[in-house]
């Protein structure tokens, strides 16, 4: 069997700033959406939204602490998520 | 030369334990209870195996109408609706219901578990969960046939029509919906068993390669069978709210649906194939008596044909209207695949070769699987160019080339595996002159049947078309027989070993000579898989005591 990384628990302290952090974040994409940034609007939204899935990502699904291949393993999983619809963007691109 | 169950002389040794047959799990349930609640992946196999095979023959019987409108012009006892009903409903249930679950659902559930050396899968009633999904989703495929009318748009459901007809679409499209559900669930089984419960002595380059192929397609069905869910809901809300996302009136486009229903169908197909090479990967070294060529180059070309073939899929889409880089790009990216794919065609005849070769009917279905592949494998460059794609595109050539890759590819190494790991599903051996008549007439049924197809669609006839023209009369009279001959060689390879179910067990824990770790087990296997610990091979593929055994019994 593979080597099972030990059993991680979180302190309430932990949780609670990356709770904070997350609610942080909801802020500032709702103070961001009253600026009109023109083409970056979507861009900053999704950076935002990215960050806030990272900490849940990290934190509350315990990634930070799980071995390297499940890591990467979720990794390729965004890199192909990213070229398919990244392939279907520059086909209307081209056409 | 040993016979292998002939003359009674068996390898391994026959074991009396109780096997899963008489241990039901959980053990408080006893008979079709102890089968419908159970927990055991061996009894679920069992379970895929009979429900699939169902929908096989009925597949089978759709398919066999089909060609037998076609062998003469004209409407000959269908009308042209019931027509298109048969094909979308021949494609749904060998796509959806046969082909992706075959291989995974009924011998993987049955050997991954078994070959990386532990008792189940890591989550049994989620394992049992995707059986009452693929169960419900067969079902509600069937209640589609009673309102509205058939869905008649072929399987892949594509818009406008699918968003347009009146027939029942949103419930066939439903049904694929929940089979997906359960195809996804089998894969995330299957990852995460491998991951957690293989043997403490496994390692990765220790793993057998049937195994290393149901990884590799458990990661694409847990990646691409979400895109074509959804993709799917989306035509049911088009359906029902009209949101006009490939609409182009509403602003919607129309290309946009094909790019998101091949985003999986395309790695589908490796959903189909992969373990079909597995299965091969594991039957050509036991009857080469030899160890596999290139290990670790079937194991990459695995990965490489997950992770490659699921970029190429838009290769469906060069006459849709996208755009002529995108052609350009996926053109290039088909012919990529074909890589991985060689290496592994090179690596079992390589095998092969200078091997102590003893013929059996896995051994010949596997050898009749390189044939038919290969055929397929090349037909399809002829599709991934581009310039030539464009002369044969939505012709016979395409469905001839699919069959060649999928049905000669896919449902070959299930005869195959069907045949191969039989005697230790059921402990019983079946009659070898039967499942060489029956391969035979498949074989060359299937030859008759697809090749015509070659020929018809080069001359341009359409598929899909109820009519044709008199110049493809002889193509379409010929490839009837064809068809008539491989159903009568299916039926009698099925019919043989279902045969073997009314005699007692006679087949011992190793008949073939295998390596793995499921020739280490009692056929039938006992509940937890393995009287004792069973013995971790250095190379899963050596065959130094295999040899050693069959010389010291041919001695004797």
């Amino acid at each position: 069997m593979e080597k099972k990384p030990d059993t991680h628990i979180f302190d309430y302290k932990t949780l609670a700033a990356v709770l904070c952090g997350l609610l942080i974040l909801t802020a500032i994409t709702v103070g961001v959406s009253c600026v009109d940034f023109g083409k970056l609007n979507v861009w900053i939204a999704l950076f935002i939204a990215s960050l806030k899935g990272s900490l849940v990502l990290l934190f509350f699904m315990h990634l930070k602490y799980e071995s390297r291949v499940l890591v990467y393993s979720f990794l390729s999983t965004l890199f192909f998520l990213g070229i398919m619809i990244s392939f279907m963007f520059w086909d209307v691109g081209f056409r | 030369m040993p016979v292998f169950h002939m003359d009674n002389r068996l390898w391994g040794s026959m074991d009396i334990t109780q096997s899963f047959f008489e241990t039901p799990a959980p053990a408080r349930y006893k008979g079709i209870l102890s089968w419908l609640i159970t927990t055991d992946h061996k009894r679920i196999s069992l379970m895929y195996l009979f429900s699939i095979l169902f929908w096989f023959f009925l597949a089978i019987l759709l398919g066999g109408l089909i060609r037998l409108e076609l062998m003469f012009p004209g409407q000959t006892f269908v009308s042209a609706q019931v027509y298109n009903s048969l094909f979308t409903l021949h494609g749904v249930i060998m796509i959806f219901l046969f082909i992706i679950p075959a291989l995974p659902a009924i011998f993987g559930n049955f050997f991954l578990p078994i070959q990386i050396g532990t008792d189940d899968v890591f989550f049994p009633k989620l394992n049992l969960l995707s059986w009452y999904l693929y169960m419900a989703g067969g079902i509600i495929a069937i209640l589609s046939l009673f309102s509205d009318g058939f869905p008649d748009t072929g399987w892949t459901f594509y818009v406008p029509f699918s968003i347009s007809t009146h027939t029942n679409v949103s419930t066939a499209v439903f049904a694929a919906f929940v089979l997906g559900l359960s195809s996804m669930l089998t894969g995330l089984n299957f990852i995460t068993t491998i991951h957690r419960m293989r043997h403490s002595l496994m390692g990765w380059m220790q793993i057998p390669l049937f195994t290393w192929s149901l990884y590799a397609t458990a990661w694409v069905q847990l990646l691409a069978t979400p895109v074509v869910s959804i993709t799917l809901l989306l035509v049911m809300v088009e359906r029902y709210v009209g949101v006009g996302l490939f609409d182009p009136a509403k602003g919607g486009d129309p290309i946009l649906y094909q790019h998101l229903f091949w985003m999986y169908s395309h790695p589908a197909v490796y959903i189909m194939i992969l373990p079909g090479m597995g299965v091969i990967s594991e039957i050509i070294p036991v009857f080469a008596r030899k160890s596999i060529f290139g290990y670790k180059a079937i194991v990459a070309s695995s990965m490489a044909i997950a992770v490659a073939g699921s970029l190429v899929w838009a290769h469906h889409m060069y006459a849709s209207g996208m755009s002529d880089t995108a052609v350009f790009v996926f053109s290039l990216l088909t012919f990529v695949v074909a890589i991985p794919s060689a290496i592994k065609v090179f690596s079992w005849v390589s095998t092969l070769y200078k091997g102590a070769i003893q013929m059996a009917p896995p051994l010949f279905l596997s050898l009749c699987f390189i044939y038919l592949f290969s055929v397929g494998g090349l037909t399809g460059l002829v599709l991934g160019a581009a310039g030539t794609n464009i002369h044969v595109h939505d012709t016979h050539f395409v469905v001839a080339h699919f069959h060649f890759t999928m049905f000669g590819g896919t449902g070959f190494a299930f005869f195959a595996a069907l045949h191969y790991w039989w005697p230790k599903m059921f402990g019983r051996m079946y009659n070898f002159k039967r499942a060489y008549i029956g391969a035979a007439l498949l074989t060359g049924g299937f030859m008759f049947h697809y090749v015509p197809m070659f020929i018809l669609g080069l001359q341009g006839m359409p598929r899909r078309y109820f009519d044709y023209l008199p110049r493809y009369e002889t193509g379409n009279f010929l490839a009837g027989f064809g068809a008539a001959f491989m159903i009568i060689g299916m039926f009698l390879m099925i019919m043989n070993l279902l045969f073997t179910l009314r005699k007692p067990r006679n087949a011992s824990s190793d008949p073939w000579g295998g390596t793995t770790l499921e020739w280490q087990t009692p056929s039938p296997p006992p509940l937890h898989n393995f009287i004792s610990e069973p013995e971790i091979l250095k190379y899963p593929y050596d065959f130094t005591g295999v040899v050693e055994r069959y010389s010291k019994e041919t001695k004797e």
